[in-house]
């Protein structure tokens, strides 16, 4: 019984939509407010709690929701299932290319204020770069949480 | 209104939400009452002060983990054996 149960809710992961209307409509209605609350939350995360971490984290939630609700085909336009792997890499070579890049320009490791670029004064540099650090600590976070939950239905 | 209420009150709950989650034998409800833990614990951050973790645990415990919570069961068994 349990191995029918799991093999039939498996199945409908794997090919199609969650029946109830009412799921289906939910879903997809609330995942661009989470998104779009997970984009604030990492814009936002200098001055205010927040962070790369925690918005990774909701966009991550949105896009599993989609795939919990809308099943693994149909969630594909929205992440193909081969992307979260080398969206994970680039988020972590984000972060280690900041850091070396202002190691290489003189300063110490994710030392901000020595980042390359022209016309900033160091308050200016240290602004942008943290956010670019938060940028990869996005990426990164999100595609590892969507990895993993594909993973765990051996997708 | 004595400004301790508030943290026994939610201490309360907490460590009775923790109980009767080790304590269910139905594995989903088990989950969501772990999440009642969590998000009782974010609660206690927000009147500690600490903001940052609050957010922190509520988006993962409260998210991502009762998702993943959520999806071994689905994998395994829905009635604990034990």
């Amino acid at each position: 019984m349990n191995e029918v149960n799991r093999d039939l809710l498996l199945r409908r992961h794997m090919e199609g939509p969650i029946v109830s209307p009412i799921v289906h409509v939910c879903c997809r209605g609330l995942a661009p407010f989470i998104q779009i609350t997970g984009l604030y939350v990492f814009f936002h995360g200098h001055y205010s709690p927040g962070g790369g971490f925690q918005g990774g984290v909701l966009l991550a939630a949105s896009i599993i929701m989609l795939r919990m609700s809308l099943g693994l085909a149909d969630s594909q336009r929205i992440m193909p299932n081969r992307l979260p792997i080398p969206l994970a890499a680039l988020g972590a070579l984000i972060y280690a290319g900041t850091g070396l890049l202002a190691m290489l320009w003189g300063g110490s490791y994710l030392d901000y204020s020595f980042l390359p670029l022209p016309m900033l004064d160091p308050a200016m540099l240290r602004y942008v770069g943290i956010l670019v650090i938060e940028l990869g600590v996005t990426i990164c976070v999100m595609s590892t949480l969507i990895s993993i939950y594909d993973n765990l239905l051996g997708s | 209104m004595l400004p301790w209420l508030i943290e026994v009150i939610l201490f309360t709950v907490l460590i009775v939400a923790a109980l009767v989650a080790l304590g269910l034998r139905n594995l989903l409800a088990a989950v969501v009452t772990l999440n009642i833990f969590s998000f009782m614990s974010a609660t206690i951050m927000v009147k500690l002060g600490a903001i940052d973790v609050a957010f922190t645990e509520a988006v993962v415990g409260a998210g991502a983990v009762g998702v993943i919570n959520i999806l071994a069961i689905l994998l395994t068994s829905r009635k604990s054996a034990d």
